[in-house]
Formats: structure tokens, C-alpha cells, sequence
């Protein structure tokens, strides 16, 4: 008989070694995330898939599973504040969606969706945040970035090239180009890595994309972000 | 041009200001310089307002303009849209485009000007048509003209429903679709979405030729007043096809003076400063376009909808070019020289538009699937169309990382900038002269300004209540007397 701990009162089972929002997402059960995907070792920074375990805070996407934990998730204390946290990557970088080609396709938007985001809430920061389009295949919009890490992760553990860092402390983190220049081009950065696919967000853009999908036909115009509980299905249709 | 721009000694004279005068998407305002006599020194409409597209435009990649650049308007969205598309059609070397584009981008174009021009006419303007520029503020808004005329407000509310479905299926959205892309569309229509169309456009049809002798109906009744409003004679510009037929979408660029002779005709639009020139004066954010070859002061011109109709040889849809021959020959052809005839002609546009909805929706080619093509990458690209209100062009230089570094837009208010302060200037002479200020005048110097562009006055019968205030200003700086309309449409002392 399989391990088990409850989640919003259903019983999820679970495997020795999970963390809770594996389980979660496998049982079919949405926990709230962006810097999570089950393919990467968890970097625990947006904390948007934060949960109570027995009446305390605690990163799902870090947190191991383990026999008869009470997990809270859809409470409206615990997605008040994903909705802050959310509203402060919003005005943190540069979101125009109505202009963004990621716009239907980005797990940032969807998410904001999801957790019923109204207005940006926070002053906007609007840092000024150059494009680099050296490179001929890809674009990188930086004004998007929310620090993910996953194109760090992906580029180094997936790639073997430790295309992307991520530079400074706190709020002056930010993402850069591992090369002299700081320019993509200068990269051995390929349209076939996977840190070319893996970014939620509207970073890491193959050029001359841009809106051949039509309104209608894009990922979450499909289905809400809660439905694509196996988060391997959201990489590959976006 | 009238003389009445800039007044020699404008510190003897008192200022009224209407401030705002709502404009595109924004605000203007129209300010008149007069002696103690009343008599009018000077009036200008400025457009006070900055917008910035063109610089914020900059540094961005190609592929996204045709979508960011629509942002400017929440009325003509479909023709930012366009124009940009074509302009990076430019970028991308798609020099002809696949029949499946082309028609699903034209027939997206139409559906823009159906709907935009029942919107002008219908929700904005036959309030002062149906009921008298002078008439009863209370009721002279479409509430106003639904319960007096309820046939008519269903109808302009269909036909502009109409339109935005066109809209809807082609570019995705109302309003800021994503339909046109860099050599293409991103979508075609299916059979259940074209029978959608199909089953409403004859009628659609029978109401906009209603529409059209409604305007005939209205300058019959009130013929002296309609031709002279705010008359005044300009050049004129528009797109003709090769063949010198009406093409809304697509041509080369033909000049008409006022005295009817052809200045340049099929002009290739891919080189148009060399016959188009934008001039600057200190008192608006708006630039004053003119013809290079007649200079900045004589060389200014009207475009939109009047131009459109009298400077093509014909439409090439039968029921639109014969009312375009009724409207030309009506009166000895005094009403297509009329401020007030952009209303006439304006309704011929959108019957126009719709019989080519009729003919696309019966073209098989709008079901295709080939729906892209490209070819040599260029650096320049500029994109024309004529949107509802008139000649639109987008220019942009792109370099070669995909990012655009230079974006010129010229649009169909500023093209009629010069022209728009004519007409308030004879409405001007020809209202307020010696008259105390009111509420009804004001709503002249308004009707003036919407026969033009219904951006304008959008905020104004939007809400049905355009905040306004208008002061009478002594040589001092005293204000001598003031009235103001509130938002909520009172009026104060």
C-alpha cells in the first residue's frame, strides 16, 4: 500500500523521494508554480507553490513528501499572497502583454489568470532592459525575465553549455549571457538546446515567430493553466 | 488657406477655449481669438496631446509592430494593423502576397471600415443630423435618436456588429486582433465561419444603402446649411488602383488640386516623401503634411472619405458607384465639395464595403491554406492603406539583427490637420461672429470637427457628455465670462 498525505483534504499518494508538488501534479492537482518543472532539480525562488504542511509555510516544489502531512493549497490566505507575488514579477520587469508575442502562451500571464489578478497592484519599476538580437535564430527579451532560472538549469544540466547565469544580489539579480561580450551571438547557444524551449515567459524567442499562431489556437486560449496539470504538456505546446 | 491662423495683435484680444476638445484617443482644443466687437482674429484646433508610438516603437522586433502598433487607436485598430503588415511584408520581401492573404486581409479591412463608419455616422453623428447641431443637448445622443428613431440606431448597431464580427473571425479579436502577419495572415476562414457572414450580409447590404439616402435625405431637407457648413476648398489625396477605381486597401497615391486637375496620379507610395512633406508649428503636437511640390502653404490637402469618393474614377461595386454617381452630380456637385458631404460619403464607403464582403465571402480562395510567403529581406519597409479616415502610412527602417530603429507614422488626422482647422475657422466665421458664447455653438465647432474623424469626437458621444469648458478672456487676462459642460453633461456658470 502506497504512502499517502492529504492535499486540500484529498488523498494523494505518493513515492519515497517526491516532493509534494510532484505528487500533486501527478494525483492531477494543480499547485500554483513558475521556477518549478519536473524535468529540472527545484530552485524554490518564485515561491508561488508555497503550501501549508501542517500549519506552516513551506515551498512545495522543495518540500519532501512524507506519511500523513496535512498540506493546505487553495486557500484563499496562501493565493492572496501567490496574487502579490505574481503582481510584483508583473511590475518588477517590462509585461505588455497586449504587444507580447508569448501573449495566450506564457505560464506568467496564465498564472496571473488563474489566481484572479485584477491590475498590477505595485508601483512599476520599468527598468530599462535592452533586447539582444545578435544572434540570427534566437531573441532575447530581458524586460520579461522573472529569474526563473530554468534556462540557467536547462543550458547547464540539460546542454552542457552554461549559456545563461544569474548575476547580482537581490533585487539588482539579473539574467546574462555567458560570453565576453554579454551578447548571445557569442555563444554556442543552439535553436536545438533546450534552454531555447524551456522559458515560461517571453525571454527566449525563436525570431521571426512572433503571431503565426492565432488568437484561438494558443496554449492557455485552449485550456486554463490548472488543466495542463502535467506540467510537460505546457512545455511542449507552447 | 484662410488667414485666420495666427492674429497680428493677439494681446488685444479676448480667448475662447474649448479645452478639451476630445480628439484621438486624447484630447484637443480649439482656441479663438476675438476683438471687443466679437469678430473673429483667430482659431486653431490643437492637438495637444504626445503620443510617442513612433519612438517606443524603436528598438523592437519587426514581427511584433503590426500588433503593438495598433495600440494607438481602440476605433481603426484593423488599419495600424494593416498598414504595419505591409509595411513588413516590405522587410520580409514578400512583394505579392498568396490569394488566400490578400482576401482574408481585405476582407478584415472591410469589415474595419463597415464598422468604424457605422459607428461615425450612426452612433457619433446622426444626433446633430437627425435633431439639429442646436438642438436639445439631452437627447441629442444615440439614446436620444433610439427612442426617436429606433429603426435607425438598431440598424447602425447592426451593421456595426456586423463589422466587428468580420473583425473577429479574421483577426481574432474585435478589437487589437493579431490576424495579419509579416507576409501573410496566421488564419484563414472555415466554411461554418464564412456561412456565419453569409447568412446576414444581404442584409446588410439593404441597410447601408438605406444609410446612404438617409444622408441624401437629410442634405435635401436642410440643403442651404449642409453646403455651406464649414465649406472650404482643399487638394485632395487618396489610393486609386491602377485602374483608377476606389481600392480602400491598396494602390498608388493620387493628388487632385482643388480645381479638380490631377498633380500626380498612381504614384508609387513606397517613395512618398518625395511628393509628401510634414511641416511643424509651435502651437500643436500635430504635424501639417503637405504636397512638396505646392510648399507648406498652399500645398495642404484633405483626405478620407469626401476625397476618396470624388478623386477614384469609380467604385468598383455596383451599388456603391451608383450612389457615388447620384451623390457627385447631386446639386450641380455643390454637396461633394460640403464639409457635411463626408457624412454622404462616408455612408457610400461602408455600402461599398459591404458589397465587397458579399464578393469575398462567395470566393473560395478565403478557405486556402496557403497563407504565407516571403522573399529578399530589405531594410525599409512602408506600408499604405486607407483607413476609415483617410490616407495612413507606416514607415519603418529595420536593421539587420530583426529590430526596427526608425518608425514614421503618418495618420489620417494629421493628413487633415490643416483642413480640420479650416472648416472650425469658417464655422467659426460663420456661427460665432458677433455671437455670445453657448453650448449649441460650441456643438457647431464640434460638428465640424466630427464630419472628419470620429477619434475626435469619440469621447465626446461615447459617454454622450464631452467635458468642455470655454472662457472669455479680456486683454488683461481677466476672465470676463466662462461656461462649462461637466462630464456628466451639466452645464455651469
Amino acid at each position: 500500500m502506497s504512502k499517502t498525505f492529504t492535499l486540500d483534504g484529498k488523498t494523494i499518494p505518493f513515492k519515497d523521494g517526491q516532493t509534494i508538488i510532484q505528487a500533486a501534479l501527478e494525483a492531477g492537482y494543480y499547485i500554483p508554480h513558475l521556477c518549478y518543472h519536473p524535468e529540472f532539480k527545484p530552485h524554490g525562488s518564485c515561491k508561488l507553490c508555497t503550501v501549508k504542511v501542517n500549519g506552516r509555510q513551506t515551498a512545495s516544489c522543495t518540500m519532501l513528501a512524507a506519511e500523513g502531512q496535512v498540506v493546505e493549497s487553495e486557500t484563499p490566505e496562501l493565493n492572496e499572497e501567490r496574487r502579490a507575488l505574481t503582481q510584483m514579477l508583473f511590475v518588477e520587469g517590462n509585461h505588455f502583454c497586449p504587444s507580447c508575442e508569448k501573449s495566450g502562451d506564457c505560464q506568467l500571464q496564465a498564472t496571473a489568470y488563474h489566481l484572479g489578478m485584477m491590475s498590477t497592484h505595485y508601483d512599476h519599476f520599468f527598468p530599462n532592459r535592452p533586447l539582444d538580437a545578435s544572434h540570427p535564430d534566437f531573441l532575447l527579451d530581458f524586460n520579461r525575465c522573472i529569474l526563473c532560472s530554468l534556462c540557467v538549469r536547462a543550458s547547464r544540466d540539460v546542454d552542457g553549455k552554461n549559456v545563461f547565469a544569474l548575476a547580482g544580489r537581490g533585487i539588482k539579480t539579473r539574467l546574462i549571457v555567458n560570453a565576453k561580450s554579454g551578447r548571445l551571438a557569442d555563444t554556442d547557444f543552439a535553436a536545438t538546446d533546450k534552454a531555447a524551449s524551456v522559458c515560461p515567459v517571453g525571454v527566449i524567442l525563436p525570431k521571426r515567430r512572433g503571431f503565426a499562431v492565432p488568437i484561438g489556437q494558443r496554449t492557455f486560449d485552449k485550456q486554463p493553466i490548472d488543466a495542463y496539470v502535467d506540467n510537460r504538456m505546457v512545455r511542449e505546446e507552447g | 488657406m484662410s488667414t485666420l491662423e495666427t492674429a497680428e495683435h493677439p494681446e488685444k484680444l479676448r480667448r475662447v477655449a474649448i479645452d478639451p476638445v476630445s480628439r484621438v484617443e486624447g484630447h484637443g482644443k480649439v482656441t479663438i481669438l476675438l476683438d471687443d466687437n466679437n469678430k473673429v482674429h483667430q482659431v486653431r484646433l490643437h492637438i495637444v496631446e504626445f503620443r510617442g508610438f513612433e519612438k517606443f516603437i524603436q528598438g523592437r522586433p519587426y514581427w511584433e509592430v503590426p500588433v503593438m502598433a495598433p495600440r494607438l487607436c481602440g476605433i481603426c485598430p484593423v488599419s495600424h494593423h494593416l498598414a504595419a503588415a505591409k509595411a513588413m511584408d516590405m522587410i520580409i520581401g514578400a512583394e505579392r502576397l498568396t490569394p488566400t492573404a490578400e482576401k482574408i486581409r481585405r476582407l478584415m479591412h472591410y469589415g474595419q471600415i463597415m464598422q468604424s463608419h457605422a459607428l461615425h455616422f450612426f452612433h457619433l453623428c446622426s444626433p446633430d443630423l437627425l435633431f439639429g447641431f442646436s438642438s436639445e443637448v439631452a437627447r441629442r445622443n444615440i439614446v436620444g435618436v433610439a427612442a426617436e428613431y429606433p429603426d435607425i440606431a438598431r440598424q447602425g448597431v447592426l451593421l456595426r456588429k456586423f463589422g466587428q464580427e468580420v473583425i473577429r473571425i479574421t483577426a481574432g479579436k474585435r478589437i487589437h486582433g493579431t490576424g495579419a502577419i509579416p507576409g501573410g495572415v496566421n488564419k484563414a476562414l472555415t466554411r461554418e465561419e464564412r456561412d456565419t457572414l453569409l447568412a446576414d450580409v444581404y442584409q446588410m447590404i439593404a441597410w447601408s444603402r438605406d444609410a446612404v439616402h438617409l444622408v441624401r435625405r437629410l442634405f435635401e431637407q436642410n440643403l442651404e446649411e449642409y453646403n455651406a457648413f464649414g465649406r472650404f476648398r482643399a487638394h485632395q489625396l487618396s489610393l486609386v488602383r491602377a485602374d483608377g477605381a476606389m481600392d480602400l486597401y491598396h494602390g498608388g497615391l493620387r493628388a487632385r488640386s482643388m480645381d479638380g486637375d490631377i498633380l500626380f496620379d498612381h504614384f508609387d507610395y513606397r517613395h512618398y516623401w518625395d511628393v509628401i512633406f510634414e511641416d511643424v508649428k509651435s502651437w500643436s503636437y500635430m504635424k501639417f503634411p503637405f504636397l512638396r511640390s505646392l510648399g507648406p502653404e498652399r500645398g495642404w490637402y484633405r483626405v478620407g472619405p469626401l476625397t476618396r469618393v470624388a478623386n477614384c474614377d469609380f467604385i468598383p461595386t455596383p451599388f456603391a458607384d451608383k450612389e457615388r454617381c447620384e451623390f457627385l452630380a447631386f446639386d450641380d456637385g455643390r454637396a461633394a465639395g460640403a464639409t457635411l458631404g463626408f457624412h454622404w460619403a462616408r455612408m457610400i464607403e461602408m455600402l461599398h464595403a459591404v458589397e465587397c464582403i458579399k464578393d469575398l465571402l462567395h470566393d473560395d480562395d478565403i478557405l486556402g491554406d496557403d497563407l504565407v510567403t516571403s522573399g529578399e529581406r530589405a531594410g525599409r519597409g512602408v506600408g499604405v492603406i486607407e483607413a476609415p479616415r483617410g490616407t495612413l502610412i507606416h514607415h519603418y527602417r529595420v536593421d539587420e539583427n530583426d529590430l526596427v530603429i526608425r518608425a514614421n507614422l503618418i495618420v489620417s488626422t494629421t493628413h487633415n490637420n490643416q483642413a480640420m482647422n479650416e472648416a472650425v475657422r469658417q464655422v467659426a466665421i460663420q456661427y460665432l461672429d458677433g455671437h455670445e458664447v453657448t453650448e449649441a455653438l460650441l456643438n457647431h465647432i464640434e460638428v465640424a470637427i466630427r464630419a472628419f474623424d470620429p477619434c475626435l469626437s469619440c469621447a465626446t458621444h461615447a459617454l454622450g457628455k464631452m467635458p468642455l469648458e470655454v472662457e472669455l478672456v479680456d486683454a488683461e487676462g481677466s476672465v470676463v465670462s466662462r461656461l462649462a459642460k461637466s462630464s456628466d453633461g451639466s452645464f455651469s456658470a
